[in-house]
């Protein structure tokens, strides 16, 4: 019987390796962005785990806010990104270093 | 309630929003920014503080939206400051011939963010408030696209800001499933006495979350880079208003979810301080470029409101709310200053750069001056009152952790003073740069008054300020 446990667990090791990819990651933005991604559904799983063992909708329709809020900001990154990439002709995570100290 | 009560309370962010959409449509259309765009959006702003300021107090929409003193008196000071920096930006963006429409609308998004993070009243309006705020303000970073360094900062500040952004929903999940609501009020009955393990994890997330917003060490990483990269007038905008109202946050949380587990939350919090403001003293000891070490000094000045928070009560959230506006008009004088300089047409932004300035600009070096000794904390100057009341509240708590706390900050404060003095002694002793341009008369204007304001004006201001605070911190706890 799968119960309330196993998906906090799921949910913590999602939100370790989103966690994770940011800071561990050492090539790619894009892969910083999915990272972001990994963490918003890392919470939604907790969010709707909690719902249904609650017996509260508020999780469901807080899941629902979260959804809507990573599309915005996926949109924002990505746009974001693309200046960057404009101005630099590369998504390196080691080339965002003109500024140090 | 019925509806229209509900409207009536929500009504300032009501206006905002409207006039934002209003104005995406116009400039949509209109295709370029004139004055009377501008003018616009700055009074949509200014009716919405007004609005704050007058309006009724209650709970709107089942208690997800709290309109009370402390959001009145955060809100006028987060939209009249908004307001300000459309004004500076505007003027900046029009000396380099880059004025757009979205400058203006961003700003006016960000502050319905802000005011509706300062009255939150539940985990999801208080998400919805910070994220609406934050996007908004990613997107000013970047706000020059040509320019590599601010497509950086704004990188950079997408980057941590998101993560931070999902620290804090983690913690709120948390906090939701352990408490088996999202409602502060809810929260607040479930964390009365013996609080669990989980609802205390989810605690410490949304700490942590918000610690990145208001840029306390150790999540400060971001600050100097996005302070750096931004143009400057939205590197003002970024020190005052979002700081305050992430610090309004903190007290919306601590408050009003979470006020019996001071205990719990207080050594956070005070270690959270201390770090701020020794990492702002030291590391910016190291700094030549003026926008990086005002980046290290508002570490260290949030720090010192974190002080306040975690003090606690109405005595603590009063001083925290003195001292943030206070700092709020340093800070946006400090960057309406720097932005009104330039050299050959390239802003000024080293120590080096100003050089003698006092010889060259007197009127502005002399601002600056006041700045930097109201940031060191000197009296009579408006920081002085701002520590004073801080640490004050600190010292009468009568918890000895944080009454050292206090003492450790006030070192912190004059192993920074150095920095300050330094760039003092560079404006008035060292010998001219060379020809500084005529400033931008609008920006100087501004940090004109706002010096005025940090020596003089403030001795009187405060005796309008304290009580309009005190009856804000009273409205904490209250749900």
């Amino acid at each position: 019987m799968i119960g309330l446990p196993h998906y906090l667990i799921v949910a913590a090791i999602l939100f370790t390796i989103g966690v994770f990819g940011i800071f561990v990651n050492r090539k790619n933005i894009i892969v910083i962005l999915m990272s972001i991604e990994l963490i918003l559904l890392a919470v939604n799983i907790n969010l709707v785990a909690f719902s249904a063992y609650l017996h509260n909708v508020v999780g469901q329709i807080f899941a629902m806010f979260v959804l809507t809020v990573a599309a915005a900001e996926a949109a924002v990154g990505l746009a974001i990104l693309v200046t960057f990439f404009r101005n630099r002709g590369d998504i390196a995570v080691d080339d965002a270093s003109m500024m140090k100290g | 309630m019925t509806f229209s009560a509900n409207i009536s309370l929500v009504l300032p962010e009501l206006i905002l929003g409207v006039s934002a959409l209003l104005l995406l449509v116009w400039g949509a259309f209109s295709k370029k920014t004139t004055p009377v765009f501008t003018g616009a959006s700055v009074l949509a702003l200014v009716v919405a503080a007004a609005f704050a300021a007058h309006g009724p107090h209650g709970h709107a929409f089942n208690g997800v939206y709290s309109a009370d003193a402390a959001a009145s008196y955060a809100k006028v000071a987060i939209f009249l400051f908004s307001a300000l920096a459309i004004v500076l930006g505007d003027r900046w963006l029009a000396a380099r011939g880059d004025q757009k429409f979205e400058f203006p609308v961003l700003v006016i998004l960000s502050a319905v963010g802000m005011g509706v993070t300062a009255s939150a009243g539940d985990l999801i309006s208080l998400y919805i408030g910070v994220e609406l705020q934050s996007l908004a303000l990613y997107v000013l970073a970047a706000f020059r696209r040509d320019d590599a360094k601010a497509s950086e900062a704004g990188l950079k500040y997408f980057v941590l800001g998101a993560l931070s952004s999902g620290i804090l929903l983690y913690g709120a999940s948390l906090i939701y499933g352990f408490a088996g609501s999202t409602r502060f009020a809810d929260i607040a009955v479930a964390s009365h006495g013996a609080h669990g393990l989980g609802l205390l994890f989810g605690l410490i997330f949304v700490i942590c979350g918000l610690a990145f917003k208001v840029s306390a060490a150790p999540f400060h990483m971001w600050t100097p880079d996005v302070y750096e990269g931004a143009p400057t007038p939205v590197v003002g905008f970024f020190a005052a208003a979002p700081k305050l109202a992430a610090m309004m946050m903190f007290a919306r949380v601590l408050g009003d979810a979470f006020p019996d587990a001071v205990s719990q939350w207080r050594q956070v919090l005070i270690i959270a301080a201390l770090l701020s403001v020794f990492v702002g003293a030291f590391a910016g000891l190291a700094q030549t470029n003026l926008k990086r070490l005002w980046a290290y000094s508002s570490i260290a000045n949030v720090g010192y409101a974190l002080l306040g928070v975690a003090t606690g009560g109405e005595v603590g959230i009063h001083s925290m709310l003195v001292f943030m506006v206070l700092y709020m008009v340093d800070v946006t004088g400090f960057f309406a200053c720097l932005q009104a300089l330039n050299r050959d047409g390239k802003p000024m932004e080293t120590i080096e750069d100003m050089a003698g300035l006092v010889k060259e600009r007197p009127g502005v070096a002399l601002a600056l001056t006041a700045f930097s000794l109201s940031a060191l904390g000197l009296p009579p100057f408006s920081g002085f009152w701002a520590k004073f009341y801080v640490f004050k509240a600190a010292m009468g708590s009568g918890d000895v952790p944080l009454q050292w706390a206090a003492v450790l900050g006030l070192v912190g404060s004059v192993v920074a003073a150095f920095y300050y003095l330094r760039l003092i002694k560079a404006m008035w002793f060292d010998a001219p740069a060379g020809a500084v341009d005529k400033p931008q008369p609008t920006a100087r204007a501004i940090g004109f008054v706002a010096a005025l304001f940090s020596f003089p004006v403030v001795l009187v201001a405060l005796i309008w300020l304290d009580p309009a605070a005190k009856l804000a911190a009273a409205a904490f706890g209250h749900l």
